[in-house]
């Protein structure tokens, strides 16, 4: 795995962003568009890497990244809410990078190695080009990040949403999307046809998000 | 002459055939498909999404209910990922208790795609011997769960809890007799492990007797050799993997390229197909069953001679038995916390892949460091094989599109998620 990250760095060295290895020990490349398709052409074709395999693709949306709904650090006079109200979401982590990502996770059979790219980007909506011609598999993969998070793919042929109901709006898996959804579907005998209505339910956080500072953890990040 | 276009039809949402609810918009040139749009999603149940509004242990259940048919193995590939953010790993009783487990679903799973499959293409008798056998699985599921589906078994850093040393028994009733129920018994007197070996032994037998129905059946033939054809080139390019990349010859499985727990201890071969049609597939899924049954075997003699903890002791993951809970504060405490908060993981990302019966399965988790995933991602193997589904059936018959969507061995719980 290290070889492979010389190997990457050496060839893509100035044409990405940052170059690390993740948790999982997979080389993680983070990119700007403007490089994607050359570097996932050249992670296809070219020896030491090719990549031959798409294996998922993953849209991320960072807008509430290190967000936490619970103080923990100092009590208050009143004791912990216990969740019950919660307090305005407090920043914990800053993410200054663009909101939105897609996460690509390559696979190489002949070589048998693994390698993440990362693309992050802004705007409204975010824009990234399809790698639909350098692996095919990216068809719907594709789709569905648009679909879930409205990530334009430049380039795809046929982008068009795949698992939510048609004619839905908005995209659902965005952070700023509820839980419950925005509108329920009923029949109504009446009319004798489906109806959808404002949704009726409240949305409950039964156990609210916490970050923590694990001391077993913190030699290994500082 | 009248001019004759082509037709369009909609196959499904609800067709027996179609493996659940997929709707697919079908253009016909006569009896010839020309094209096929899939329209996926009427099980979509953003189960990633509600992943990410609870701890991590409250969607170990979640997984089961993705492909409902290796309900362990999706939890094994959730539970991996969560082990690498966390740098832990499961005691090797544990490690050797998943892979018996996972090869028990493997083969839980293949019998349902093989009955199906015939019941698909025609024949019914498969069907009936396939969910016999399912049936003796089931029970080891329930044995050790609590569950016959939906197991929720394994957890990070190891599993609920060590194998049971009894089998439920059946009893006599006014349906089935005393002499009748002792001979349904009779693999039941020992331990759950001696259940199963006796399951291993009996079962290449009943393998060889679906192969009888099968394998040189004329019919049988006619339905599955070349239909659903895929070159190795153009799998990989589809991103196919498992039995479906295997079944066009190439020789990938993570179990032997990147083993994970104790695969690289085991003694199993790969079956790799040649032509890459329905029937190669079928043969490779069913040598598989065999390979299964050997990997069992391997991880029954183990397990009976190493007895030791089936998960970490490491408290601040795994919660402490409900004993120690009653009699030691420090225990209390560390419970309590699991339960209403769960455990945080360090800020970072994982990409977490096991073999799953369907091909590569994975989950790609990111943290920031709370007591809940920022975000996971599902990567169902099934999913960019049934987006390849226009590729394969292009120019087939209509009957054939039955058979190209069973080979497949979709089901929807993974696709639509």
């Amino acid at each position: 795995m290290t070889n492979l990250f010389e190997k990457i760095q050496d060839r893509f060295g100035t044409q990405v962003n940052n170059c690390s290895l993740g948790k999982d020990n997979t080389v993680t490349l983070e990119m700007s568009t403007a490089n994607l398709l050359s570097i996932c052409h050249a992670l296809h074709d070219d020896e030491p890497f090719k990549f031959d395999q798409l294996i998922d693709l993953a849209g991320v949306d960072y807008l509430t990244y290190g967000q936490t709904q619970w103080r923990t650090e100092e009590t208050t006079a009143s004791g912990f809410s216990r969740g019950a109200k919660l307090a305005p979401d407090e920043q914990i982590i800053n993410w200054d990078k663009p909101r939105f990502g897609a996460v690509y996770q390559l696979l190489s059979t002949s070589y048998n190695q693994r390698l993440r790219l990362k693309v992050l980007v802004d705007g409204d909506p975010p824009l990234i080009p399809s790698v639909y011609q350098v692996w095919n598999s990216a068809d719907w993969y594709e789709r569905e990040a648009f679909d879930l998070y409205g990530i334009i793919f430049d380039g795809h042929p046929d982008l068009r949403r795949l698992l939510t109901d048609y004619g839905f709006i908005g995209h659902p898996f965005r952070k700023d999307f509820p839980l419950i959804g925005e509108v329920e579907l009923r029949y109504d005998a009446a009319q004798q046809r489906c109806v959808y209505e404002p949704v009726s339910i409240q949305q409950r956080v039964l156990v609210p998000k916490v970050i923590r500072k694990d001391s077993r953890y913190l030699s290994e990040e500082a | 002459m009248t001019d004759v276009r082509n037709y369009t039809f909609n196959f499904g949402p609800q067709h027996p055939a179609a493996h659940g609810v997929l709707r697919l918009i079908t253009e016909v040139d006569g009896e010839v498909i020309q094209r096929i749009d899939p329209h996926v999603g009427l099980l979509h149940r953003a189960t990633e999404k509600l992943a990410e509004s609870k701890p991590y242990n409250q969607s170990i259940g979640y997984m089961d209910r993705l492909d409902y048919v290796s309900m362990m193995m999706n939890e094994h590939a959730y539970v991996l990922a969560i082990e690498k953010l966390l740098k832990i790993e499961a005691p090797k009783r544990a490690q050797y208790i998943r892979v018996m487990f996972d090869e028990i679903t493997r083969i839980l799973n293949h019998l349902l795609w093989l009955g199906c499959h015939a019941l698909d293409v025609g024949a019914m008798t498969v069907f009936l011997y396939a969910f016999r056998e399912r049936e003796d699985l089931m029970d080891c599921y329930e044995a050790v769960s609590g569950t016959r589906m939906h197991a929720t078994y394994y957890r990070p850093g190891g599993v609920y809890r060590d194998l049971p040393n009894s089998m439920p028994k059946y009893k006599s009733s006014r349906w089935s007799s005393d002499k009748r129920t002792q001979s349904r018994n009779k693999a039941r007197d020992g331990t759950l492990l001696d259940f199963i070996w006796d399951f291993t032994d009996r079962f290449p037998g009943l393998i060889d007797e679906y192969e009888n129905l099968l394998t040189n059946n004329r019919i049988w033939k006619q339905r599955t050799v070349d239909i659903g054809v895929v070159s190795a080139e153009r799998a990989l390019n589809l991103g196919f993997t498992g039995p479906m990349l295997r079944g066009s010859g190439v020789a990938w499985d993570l179990r032997k390229k990147q083993p994970y727990e104790v695969y690289n201890e085991l003694d199993f071969d790969i079956p790799i197909g040649k032509n890459g049609d329905c029937y190669d597939r079928y043969l490779v899924r069913v040598e598989e069953m065999r390979q299964s049954t050997r990997i069992v075997r391997q991880c029954i003699e183990w397990l009976r001679h190493n007895p030791g903890p089936v998960i970490l002791d490491d408290y601040k993951v795994v919660p402490p038995t409900r004993e120690m809970m009653k009699r030691d504060m420090e225990s209390m405490i560390h419970h309590f916390k699991l339960f209403t908060e769960g455990y945080v993981i360090p800020e970072g990302e994982a990409y977490a892949a096991i073999e799953h019966s369907k091909g590569e399965f994975g989950i790609y988790m990111v943290s920031d460091g709370a007591n809940k995933p920022y975000r996971v991602k599902i990567r169902a193997a099934s999913y960019p094989v049934l987006a390849a589904l226009n590729e394969l059936a292009k120019g087939h018959m209509i009957a054939d599109l039955v058979a190209i969507i069973s080979t497949i061995d979709v089901v929807f719980g993974e696709v639509d998620r």
